[in-house]
């Protein structure tokens, strides 16, 4: 006899056979046809229509029938709530019972059914329940007030539910008190501003007590809820830190996970000299290892964590790379993240072992995973400098292999090496040329071009090989469209006698027959380079690149450090903040890690940047988010290739032909035209900024503007949208000088310092002239006032509205962004003389169509002014750039 | 917190659905589908998948996935560990877990999980508890309350719910006493092609079977705890004395219970009890390839190797395999490409050896990878690591108990790359 028997159905009908049997006055009969209704339910089928019928079984001393009816009740009550009413009376009785277990499971199961008649009976019960003298009640209401504030928020605060819940943190039994914290934690989630769980170092005692005595599912809560705790001093959080270590030899690994989660946080208040911080930093390692011993799944979240850890504090788990190693029946998912970690792991002295199991894995039968296996050899390489050498030879090997995936992964990374030890590896070309034919993969083809294009002048036959590439031009993806374009322009540069004939060809290809305005754009700034100023040209393109950063891969810091205060929730997973994914983004708090405080006396920031890299170099790390943010920042970290060369070829224009005259030949052969759309203005790297404002001179001339009017201070970046830092502020001009007047006030609870500020590229290429200057560290709701002196001999982007000014303001908490109008009388000279024909060949410059007339009534001015000139037609006359 | 649950077998059907909050239609598994038809083999599901409105965890045990719905940020590690946990506790109700089973008994899982979980806040997860609040459906208890009319459902409060040894019911009582505990090491470990170790650790634990009167206060001591660096206890065990002492008191619960696992790392040697000896070549003319496989003790403290499997995944090519073993059986799949040979004891003065030819597909090209040879191997009485126990006491309570131990090491992932 087994339960499958309320499956089957008869001919009569199923639901009218189930509805004579519930009101058979057996109750053998009637408990069995309950089975059969929930077990119908719970494969997806509709017995709603059962209602009544269910619900009068409900009085009944019999457990398991109540039981069954609180499961159909739960389900059901929301489409039928005027019968859920009929259950109430019920409930309320219930909830009076002598046995705990019924009180429990009355006040549970009203909890459960959301509907808003039987909330308004549920009160009263439930006060009665928080205060039973049964531990096992109280527990249950406790999670009942979670569950009728998902349904009636304010009922429950109008209730004082949460007093009573907060006093149950309090409560004598600790599974009480971990189920209150379960409860206010998911309350507050809901309402972040709420500030349910107020935590002192009396209530953090109780925890902490409460720890060690309550199941491991309260004990996940309990962990949880103290990372959010901020101690006042290093040994508050040595002491906690000590309370909490034991939680690393639970089974459950999820209370394993928490609690390095708090270990981890604290740590970084405590002082690295401390004999205590080493100790901690040893007691990490084995549960993170044993970790990687359970069920796959729990090892792909364990292994998303490490990753973390690794990038936070690489000396935890330095000696622990074996274990990292890929077993070949591994889930592919654990499989990718192993191999990630295995390269952060990296170093001089285990690099051996590494490429020898990376070579193994190459060897496998999972695309995937050989690719990846592949890329970390290179990714190895680019790390650790003396490995290089062996991590080529690698690779060497492996290209010898002919598997066709593996050798495009490899050209791929070779070239990676190349651009991180240029000049060094070129021995291996002759071996990848090899293999050209068999590359069929855009990536793997783009990287090769690359590398031909590079190394022309040792490639004896680099024109063939690129030439070849040329007949299928416009079959290939972009990538390699581009890049080939840019390896053939490389090639003639480098010889010019032999390759006329590909260049142009390459040229007219791209700028011609190509719709890709990328390729065209690209194709047409080559031409003219080559035509107007070769030298400029081989200055341009053969400029010595930047080598490329070691880790472009690791999170940034900031983001870092914040997710490390997530450890073991679903935003460690996906190694994003959870603002970025979290619906709505309701109940969203930037947690960050505590700053170091009390007896370390070392000025040193919280240490942001990963130990291995000094802190010099954490802006190499690539933002992740590429958006605007990340173009800001990168305004002075990438190289200016472009910028110093183009401002010298206005110079030099046509002054010397080094190379002679093979692009004479080229400018004079007729069907070089010059391409039509390419018609820039010849006065491209003059700074616009001069002449417009010259013109603005003149206005300043007309009216009646002073230099010193300065409009009040605004709020331009509120503290809330800025972790704590408000910045408000103004623009002023006095005596020829703008200059920018800001209020930095700290409204978080930290120190804030390294402050830096950027502007983006603007109308009137208004840039800072000095860096910004905040002298101490701005503590805890201290303001200060700076004035950043202005020029506008930045970038020049038109911006909508035109004198929007975006910016940046950085400091060691994170990176913001706002944007504001500066007044366009910032811009004005004073004097506001101009040269008459300068007067005259500016306004003749303005179109036509741009003048409008009006007659000015009433004019203040003692000087009668006929008709005033408009400047309109000038911001149309910016370039975008 | 945890919102549903549904239950998929492989085929992609939802055979059961459990939801602690409000309803959450079944269509979000569609999203799991996809995932499914994307990863090639079932293993490879991705355990965590985000929907727009909802995460999908999932553990895969017994050919049946089961997904956990959550709908705000909730520690994944949490979530899985407790479907790990309603799968043991299945097991544990109806001795195996597979999808018919779930379904004779769909009331009964339909209770428990309810017991499980309130709001999605973990409720009784220990095996004990909830089964003296739902009972488990036995023979002879269905036929019982056929007659009597009486309930698989507990009406009493489970004593050990609230007490300080929640893990443990009150009044046990046995006419014999007796206390099993179990030693059982697992080796996990990479051996590359020329026999030497790339990585190698244990993976131990000591599982109990308790069956005492009363409250008995069991302590339990190593003749070398120091190799024990790395471990995980059961709740009972009290954690300062063995931080001060090295010594495991506990109250024990009652029944079979995992009262420690530990972990002996890499760094520590780790004796290899086998070796093998392998040649497995093929020609790139030919198609024909060689194979050869000995397996021979190594260190084994003088215990012999019983229970010795050799299975292997042989490269896609491989289209048939003529072998001849000197001992026991060997299959191999042709569809799954499986290679398997079932040794059984080693005995050292023959070693058991499996020879012949594998006939690749005529035309293809040499395989690429080289199959990977994994090993299951079982030496009783033995430790590898070296643990031992010194010495079990009892206090609390009068009678003398009966004492065993037992030890074992067992191969977990021994894997030999050729």
């Amino acid at each position: 006899m087994t339960d499958s028997k309320y499956f089957t159905t008869t001919k009569k009908g199923e639901i009218f056979e189930l509805k004579a049997e519930l009101n058979s006055d057996k109750k053998e009969k009637k408990k069995e046809a309950v089975k059969k209704v929930i077990a119908s339910m719970t494969v997806g089928k509709d017995v709603s229509a059962l209602f009544p019928d269910v619900v009068n079984c409900m009085q009944t001393d019999n457990l398991e029938l109540k039981k069954l009816v609180y499961l159909y009740l739960m389900n059901y009550a929301k489409s039928q709530p005027d019968m859920a009413i009929m259950a109430v009376n019920t409930f309320v009785k219930d909830c009076e019972d002598p046995n705990p277990l019924i009180r429990a499971l009355a006040v549970r199961t009203m909890g459960c059914i959301r509907v808003d008649k039987i909330t308004e009976y549920l009160c009263e019960p439930l006060r009665k329940c928080l205060k039973d003298e049964d531990p096992y009640v109280r527990k249950t209401a406790a999670v009942c007030v979670a569950k009728l504030h998902d349904i009636n928020a304010q009922l429950v605060e109008d209730q004082g539910f949460l007093d009573t819940l907060k006093d149950l943190i309090s409560d004598s039994n600790p599974m009480v008190v971990a189920n209150a914290v379960a409860a206010l934690s998911e309350i507050a989630e809901s309402h972040p501003s709420s500030n349910l769980l107020d935590l002192n170092p009396q209530s953090i005692n109780k925890l902490l007590t409460a720890l060690n005595e309550c199941t491991e599912w309260g004990q996940i809560f309990i962990l949880d809820c103290l990372a959010n705790y901020t101690p006042k001093d290093d040994r508050e959080a040595q002491s906690i830190c000590e309370r909490v270590t034991p939680r690393l030899s639970h089974a459950n690994s999820a209370v394993v996970l928490s609690a390095v989660k708090v270990l981890m946080k604290f740590m970084e208040m405590l002082s690295k000299d401390l004999d205590y911080y080493g100790t901690l930093l040893k007691k990490l390692a084995p549960p993170l290892v044993t970790l990687l011993s359970a069920e796959p799944e729990l090892q792909y979240v364990a292994l998303r964590n490490i990753n973390l850890i690794v990038q936070k504090r690489p000396e935890i788990l330095k000696h622990e790379m074996k274990v990292f190693f890929v077993k070949y029946n591994d889930p592919i998912y654990v499989k990718l993240e192993k191999l990630d970690i295995m390269i952060r792991l990296a170093s001089q002295a285990n690099i051996a072992q590494v490429l020898a199991e990376l070579k193994e894995y190459a060897t496998e039968v999972d695309v995937d995973f050989v690719r990846k296996a592949v890329r970390a050899i290179g990714r190895c390489a680019i790390k650790v400098e003396q490995s290089a050498e062996r991590c080529v030879s690698t690779l060497l090997d492996l290209i010898q292999t002919k598997v066709n995936y593996v050798v495009q992964e490899a050209i791929v990374v070779i070239k990676d090496i190349f651009r991180k030890y240029p000049n060094k590896y070129e021995s291996v070309i002759a071996t990848l040329c090899e293999n050209l034919d068999s590359l069929d993969e855009p990536e793997a083809r783009a990287a090769m071009i690359w590398i031909v294009g590079e190394y022309a002048e040792r490639i004896d036959n680099a024109d063939e090989l690129l030439e070849s590439f040329l007949e299928g031009f416009h079959d290939e993806s972009t990538q390699v469209q581009l890049q080939l374009l840019t390896a053939i322009v490389k090639l003639f540069l480098k010889k010019p006698t032999e390759t006329q004939e590909l260049v142009q060809q390459v040229l007219s290809l791209a700028t011609q027959d190509s719709d890709n305005p990328d390729l065209r754009d690209r194709g047409y700034i080559y031409w003219r380079l080559l035509s107007t100023d070769p030298v400029a040209a081989k200055e341009v393109v053969l400029a010595e690149k930047p080598l490329i950063s070691e880790e472009t891969d690791l999170i940034e810091p900031t983001l870092l450090d914040e997710l490390i205060c997530y450890i073991g929730t679903l935003a460690s997973v996906y190694h994003k903040p959870p603002s970025a994914f979290v619906e709505g983004g309701r109940g969203v708090v930037h947690k960050s890690l505590p700053p170091r405080t009390a007896s370390s006396e070392s000025t040193e920031s919280p240490e942001t940047a990963p130990a291995g890299a000094p802190p010099g170099e954490q802006l190499d790390v690539i933002p992740t988010q590429g958006d605007l943010l990340g173009d800001l920042l990168n305004l002075d970290l990438g190289p200016p290739v472009s910028g110093p060369p183009l401002a010298t070829s206005s110079v030099q224009m046509g002054a010397v032909d080094l190379l002679g005259s093979g692009l004479d030949s080229l400018i004079g052969a007729s069907n070089f035209v010059s391409p039509p759309a390419a018609a820039v203005p010849a006065n491209l790297g003059a700074p616009m900024g001069s002449g417009l404002s010259d013109l603005f001179d003149l206005t300043s001339g007309v009216g009646t503007l002073s230099g010193s009017y300065v409009a009040p201070k605004a709020v331009w970046l509120p503290a809330m949208k800025a972790k704590g830092l408000e910045i408000s502020g103004t623009f002023t001009r006095q005596v020829g000088s703008i200059s920018m007047d800001l209020q930095l006030t700290n409204k978080a609870l930290q120190v804030m310092t390294d402050f830096a500020i950027q502007f983006n590229r603007n109308s009137f290429g208004l840039a800072p002239a000095a860096p910004l200057q905040v002298h101490a560290p701005l503590s805890p709701n201290q303001t200060v006032e700076i004035s950043l002196p202005l020029n506008t001999v930045g970038s020049v982007m038109k911006m909508e509205p035109l004198n929007n000014l975006q910016v940046a303001v950085k400091n060691n908490i994170d990176v913001f962004y706002f944007s504001t109008l500066y007044p366009l009388h910032i811009l004005f000279v004073e004097d506001g003389k101009m040269d008459r024909q300068m007067f005259l060949a500016t306004w003749k410059d303005i179109p036509n169509e741009n003048e409008a007339q009006f007659q000015i009534r009433d004019c203040p001015l003692n000087a009668a002014v006929p008709e005033v000139p408009s400047t309109g037609g000038v911001p149309a006359r910016v370039p975008g750039l | 917190m945890i919102h549903s649950l549904f239950l998929i077998n492989s085929s992609g059907d939802i055979f059961l659905e459990k939801h602690w909050k409000s309803v959450v239609s079944r269509s979000v598994c569609d999203y799991f589908f996809e995932a499914q038809e994307r990863a090639t083999e079932a293993e490879n599901v991705p355990p965590v998948i985000s929907t727009p409105h909802h995460y999908l965890l999932s553990v895969y045990r017994h050919k049946i996935f089961f997904v956990a719905v959550i709908q705000t940020e909730v520690p994944p590690l949490f979530v899985i560990e407790f479907l790990h946990r309603v799968v043991d506790t299945f097991q544990d109700y109806f001795g195996v877990c597979s999808e018919p089973v779930i379904k004779d008994n769909v009331v009964v899982v339909y209770e428990v999980l309810e017991e499980m979980l309130d709001n999605g806040f973990p409720l009784a997860t220990e095996s004990n508890i909830l089964k003296e609040l739902i009972k488990p459906p036995t023979i002879l208890r269905t036929v019982v309350n056929t007659i009597t009319g009486s309930t698989n459902v507990g009406d009493q409060l489970p004593t050990g719910q609230l007490s300080v040894v929640p893990w443990r019911r009150t009044g046990v009582k046995y006419t014999n006493n007796e206390a099993y505990f179990d030693v059982i090491e697992e080796i996990d470990a990479i051996i590359d092609k020329s026999g030497s170790t790339v990585t190698a650790e244990i993976q131990g634990v000591i599982d109990a079977c308790v069956k005492l009167t009363g409250m008995p206060d069991l302590t339990l001591s190593f003749m070398n705890p120091r190799l024990l660096d790395d471990v995980s206890f059961h709740p009972c065990v009290r954690f300062k004395r063995w931080e001060s002492e090295r010594i495991l008191s506990f109250i024990p619960p009652d029944g079979n219970f995992r009262l420690l696992s530990y972990h002996v790392s890499a760094q520590n040697l780790v004796a290899i009890p086998v070796y093998v000896k392998h040649n497995i070549s093929f020609r790139d003319s030919s198609s024909l390839g060689r194979f050869e496989i000995t397996v021979g003790p190594k260190q084994t403290m003088g215990k012999s190797i019983e229970g010795v499997t050799v299975s292997s995944q042989m490269p896609r090519g491989v289209l048939s395999m003529n072998l001849t073993p000197s001992q026991g059986t060997h299959t191999f799949d042709p569809v799954t490409k499986m290679l398997s040979w079932d040794v059984g004891k080693i005995n050292p003065q023959k070693l058991p050896s499996l020879k012949g030819t594998m006939s690749l597909q005529a035309g293809a090209s040499k395989p690429d990878e080289n199959p990977t040879i994994n090993l299951q191997f079982k030496i009783q009485q033995l430790a590898i690591s070296g643990l031992k126990v010194n010495r079990l006491d009892m206090y609390g309570e009068k009678y003398k108990p009966f004492k065993g131990i037992k030890y074992m090491t067992k191969a977990g992932k021994f894997q030999v790359r050729t």
